[in-house]
This record gives C-alpha cells, structure tokens and sequence, in this order.
C-alpha cells in the first residue's frame, strides 16, 4: 500500500486547485465546481488518516460520509442560489452581483 | 500493482480537475468533474473504504454533477459562456493554489506523515459503520437527515418560478 504521504499529496493538490478555482474563476457555477473539488479532497484527507493510524478505526468513514451528505444539499442550495441570481441579473458572474436585492 | 492503480488513480483525479476548471464549455467541465470524483471514489476504494466509494458515487456523482448538468442545460447556453469570466488575475491564483499546496507538503512533512505506513490488518467492515451510524452517532444522522430536508425544500421554493399576474 502507499505511504500516507501519497494520498496526503494527492488530496492536497486537489485542495490547491480548489482554492485557485474559488480564487481565479468569476463564473459562479464554476466556483460551486472550485468547492466541490476542494470537499473531496478534505474526504479523502478524513479516510486516509482514519486507514493509517497503527490501530485503524471508523471515524474517518463516518466523518466522510456525513461529510458527503453536506456536500450534497449545499450543491443543491447553491444552485438554487445560482438560478435565482441568473433570474434577476441575466448573468452568472459573481462580480455583475452587486445587489442584494432581487 | 496496487502502485499503478494508484498512480492511474490520483493522476487521473487531478487532471479532470483541472479540466473541470478550465474546459470551456461548462457541460465538459461537469463531466470532468464526474471523472475526478469517480477517481475519488477509486482511491477510497484503495483505502479500504468501499463503502464510502459506493456513497461517493451514488451521491456525488449520481445526484450532484447530475443536478448541475440539468442546470446548465436548463438555461440558454450564450448566457453560461458569454463575456469574459476569468478573474482579474489568473497567475497570481495559480500562485496562490501553488503556495496552498507547499504550505500544506510543509506542514506534513514537518509532522512526520513521511514515516507512517499502513498496517496491514484492517478488519472493519460496513457492518461496523452501521452499528456506529445506529449507535453512536444516532443524533448527528437525525440532524442531518433534518438539514439534507431543509435545503431541499429551501432549494426546491427558491428555484421554483412564481407565476406574475
């Protein structure tokens, strides 16, 4: 099996090019894609720790799967947000949403 | 073997990231995002998870790329790519994720994560994960059993489109 090491690089890349992604991308569904990328990668980080450990345990897959389980209603809240931001400004770039009313 | 797989794996993963950000077309960048969670699912699979792999794919995959691929398909195409949506300055968030990552290899190498190798025995199945979801963690499965309900609801009466007059 591969040292910890590995899966920790993996997922933090994976981190790195979430954090670019929220940073660099003015389209909101990209940015929804940019969080996404970045809670798979703190997924993997929870069952990585959890499987090496020199007595491996549970936690770390109990604490993924609640964290999928979020993932899967902000996706849905956020493009909610998204198709209610599109309706009233014809546009999805996040810096054409100034106002806060609808 | 297992090297392979796992080279096959993480390679595949970050590379449909980066495409999942960078393709132009947002239909092709939400199906390279299926791919990199798909890859996910693989190195759970590695990991000794497959339960967590099975979720990963049914959830991630089977409700949240498909919930974002019906939404741009939904509205008119121009609008999604129209104009210009790069940030103001793309190098100096490359920079950025860059820096992320170092900052992150520093703090785990400086730790000690170098030395830490697997053991071999692993004896926990998802019957255990049950137990602990019915047991243990009771309220926290009622809560977010609450919450997913909650947001559907918010999400379904926020989309949903009122008839004027």
């Amino acid at each position: 099996m591969e040292p910890l090491l590995s899966y920790f690089l993996v997922s933090s890349i994976l981190f790195g090019i979430g954090v670019y992604g929220v940073i660099a991308k003015r389209n909101a569904i990209r940015i929804l894609f940019a969080v996404e990328i970045i809670i798979n990668a703190a997924n993997l980080n929870f069952v990585a720790f959890s499987r090496f450990p020199p007595s491996p345990n549970i936690l770390g897959q109990t604490f993924a799967l609640f964290s999928i389980a979020l993932a899967a209603a902000e996706a849905a809240v956020g493009l909610a947000i998204i198709l209610v931001a599109f309706r009233a400004h014809d546009s999805v770039d996040v810096s054409q949403l100034k106002k806060l009313r609808g | 073997m297992v090297d392979v797989i796992f080279l096959i794996l993480s390679v595949s993963a970050v590379a449909a990231s980066v495409i999942a950000l960078q393709a132009r077309e947002l239909i092709y960048g939400a199906v390279a995002l299926g791919v990199a969670l798909l890859a996910t699912a693989g190195l759970f699979v590695l990991l000794d998870a497959p339960f967590v792999a099975m979720f990963q794919v049914t959830v991630f995959i089977g409700a949240i790329v498909v919930l974002i691929l019906f939404t741009v398909m939904l509205v008119k195409r121009e609008q999604w790519i129209g104009g210009s949506y790069e940030g103001i300055n793309p190098k100096l968030s490359v920079i950025g994720g860059i820096m992320v990552v170092a900052g992150l290899m520093y703090a785990g190498w400086a730790s000690g994560l170098v030395t830490i190798n697997a053991s071999e025995e692993f004896g926990i199945t998802f019957l255990q994960i049950g137990r602990d979801m019915m047991s243990g963690y009771a309220p926290a499965l009622i809560l977010v059993a609450i919450t997913l309900a909650a947001a559907l609801i918010g999400a379904l009466t926020m989309a949903k489109v009122e008839k004027e007059g």
